[in-house]
């Protein structure tokens, strides 16, 4: 996480977030097509240096999600809270679902990217809220 | 190129001793091999040693050369780190380094302290497996990982947690015999039912204990254990190991195990066997799910099939291949770093004939053991064959 000391970030992670704060949030794709997230140099599918920041898609739609109740230290304060993977199409991401009763979570579920914080730490969150 | 011998394996009980360090765990589970192998402690030529969490759990990296000295030899030590596949990773490199010859004896194996962190503790270092930008920072559990695979297995595939729950009781049976596991008590497929939920759809009963443990091999030359007339019938004949892409949302399926299918092929390949030919497994069950995956993975199960083997019967201790006859990760424990190791040390004894549920597989010649890390993004799969 940002050292709170210091207050150093993590280069391209950080400004990810800043961007998808700002509904501007991007993936990294290659000349061949292949999506992926930063902060990266390299294809990791075929090995290209040639990656572009593209307008990550609106939506997502949910590919799998989880109801966790023994949290990290970090979500202490969050628990109990789901977490998904959503398909974005040229990428997927791991975030928190957020803006619906954790009963109400199936997969299918289309999504749009929404950064949160943590109840915890007050740390930034990747979030999916329903469209 | 040598055959490698397993001449002698050496297990610390595996439960919850917060108190007791990493290097007297080690040094319990190498004097154990060594008087199991015979072989005496200067012939060794390299210590290869497993551990992932060593700098969160007991402040200390540069473990190689600690372990070494706790062991009591003088061959230079390195340390692998490959989350919960460190020492599957570790046995891999010391088969190969005995194959080429540059060689004879190699100790190889891991150890973990975790119970020292409790609970809360545990969790956070065993996230450290995932990507920590983009899924411990999202809140990613290990649990939670394995939450949205199984989650993902059930949309894809069907199968409910009572599928599961019959995986655990399977697996806490097989260990009624072990006096070195953790959990050496029968449960009933209502207790895993009504536990309390860790990460939907999987609860306390579905997830592996925090364990503290150690397990060390003693791995010889075909012609060293020869020369001094060891008792070493059993062998590794094939290692394989598999890679996949470090994030769940990365992977391609999120209810498959692709590296673990690569490393299963490769040393099928490499011991020429196919999976028909194994009689038994020991699987990395670190969730029920996670068994479930491996023996899609390695073959022994078809893909989408895997979720009612326990169920049905062909994975227990009387099917047709008994999986995880030691109580696997689930009822055995999962000291992280020592878990591969451990995994040889239980199919060399069952395939000799001198593990307690070796007689539930009497005529069994070819035995497996399959270690992953992280949700598997790396994993490391052996063949063991009885040689003579
Ligand atoms: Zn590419």
């Amino acid at each position: 996480m940002t050292d709170s000391e210091t207050g150093v970030q993590d280069a391209g992670f950080d400004d990810w977030l800043d961007a998808a704060e700002e509904g501007a949030a991007y993936y990294l794709e290659c000349p061949e097509g292949h999506g992926s997230l930063p902060p990266r140099r390299v294809c990791p599918d075929c090995g290209s240096t040639d990656l572009e920041e593209v307008q990550l898609p609106e939506t997502g739609v949910v590919e799998t999600f989880t109801v966790t109740h023994v949290p990290t230290p970090a979500f202490e304060d969050d628990a109990p809270y789901a977490t998904a993977v959503a398909d974005f199409g040229p990428v997927s991401l791991t975030g928190q679902v957020v803006g619906i009763d954790l009963e109400g979570i199936e997969t299918g579920l289309e999504v749009e990217l929404e950064i949160t914080v943590s109840e915890t730490t007050g740390e930034r969150v990747i979030g999916f809220s329903p469209v | 190129m040598s055959n490698v011998r397993v001449a002698g394996v050496g297990l610390t009980p595996f439960g919850n001793t917060p108190e007791r360090t990493g290097r007297d765990l080690f040094a319990e589970a190498s004097i154990k091999a060594f008087e199991d192998s015979g072989v005496p402690r200067d012939d060794v030529d390299a210590l290869l040693y497993g551990n992932f969490m060593g700098e969160l759990s007991e402040h200390q990296g540069h473990q190689g050369p600690l372990m070494a000295e706790a062991a009591g030899i003088q061959a230079p030590a390195t340390r692998y780190e490959s989350a919960c596949a460190s020492s599957g990773t570790a046995v891999r490199d010391a088969v190969m380094r005995v194959r080429n010859g540059e060689d004879d004896v190699v100790l190889v194996g891991g150890a973990e302290r975790m119970t020292n962190l409790g609970t809360a503790g545990a969790t956070e270092a065993l996230a450290i497996a995932a990507d920590d930008l983009w899924e411990v920072r999202a809140g990613t559990t290990f649990p939670g990982a394995y939450a949205l695979m199984a989650q993902a297995y059930f949309d894809e595939f069907g199968g409910e947690h009572e599928d599961l729950a019959h995986i655990a009781v399977k697996n806490h049976e097989n260990a009624l015999t072990n006096d070195k596991a953790q959990y050496q008590r029968a449960i009933e497929v209502s207790d895993v039912l009504e536990a309390p939920q860790v990460s939907s759809p999987l609860g306390l009963y579905d997830a592996c204990p925090i364990s503290d443990g150690a397990a060390a091999v003693v791995l010889t030359s075909e012609e060293y254990a020869a020369e001094h007339d060891l008792d070493a019938p059993v062998a590794i004949t094939g290692t394989g190991q598999g890679g996949d892409r470090m994030a769940l949302h990365d992977r391609e399926h999120l209810a498959r195990s692709p590296a673990a299918r690569e490393a299963g092929t490769e040393a099928y390949a490499d011991a020429g066997v196919d999976a028909a030919d194994v009689d038994l497994a020991e699987v990395h069950d670190c969730f029920t799910i996670a068994e479930v995956l491996a023996l899609e993975a390695l073959d022994l199960e078809p893909i989408g099939e895997g979720i009612t083997a326990a169920r049905d019967g062909r994975t227990t201790a009387d099917g047709e291949t008994p999986i995880n006859l030691s109580g696997g990760l689930k009822a055995k424990g999962h000291p992280v770093g020592a878990t591969g190791a451990s995994q040889i040390a239980e199919v060399a004894k069952l395939l000799a004939g001198t593990h307690p549920n070796s007689s539930a597989v009497e005529d069994a010649t070819t035995g497996v053991a399959h270690n992953a890390g992280g949700t598997v993004a790396s994993a490391t799969v052996h063949v063991l064959e009885v040689t003579e």
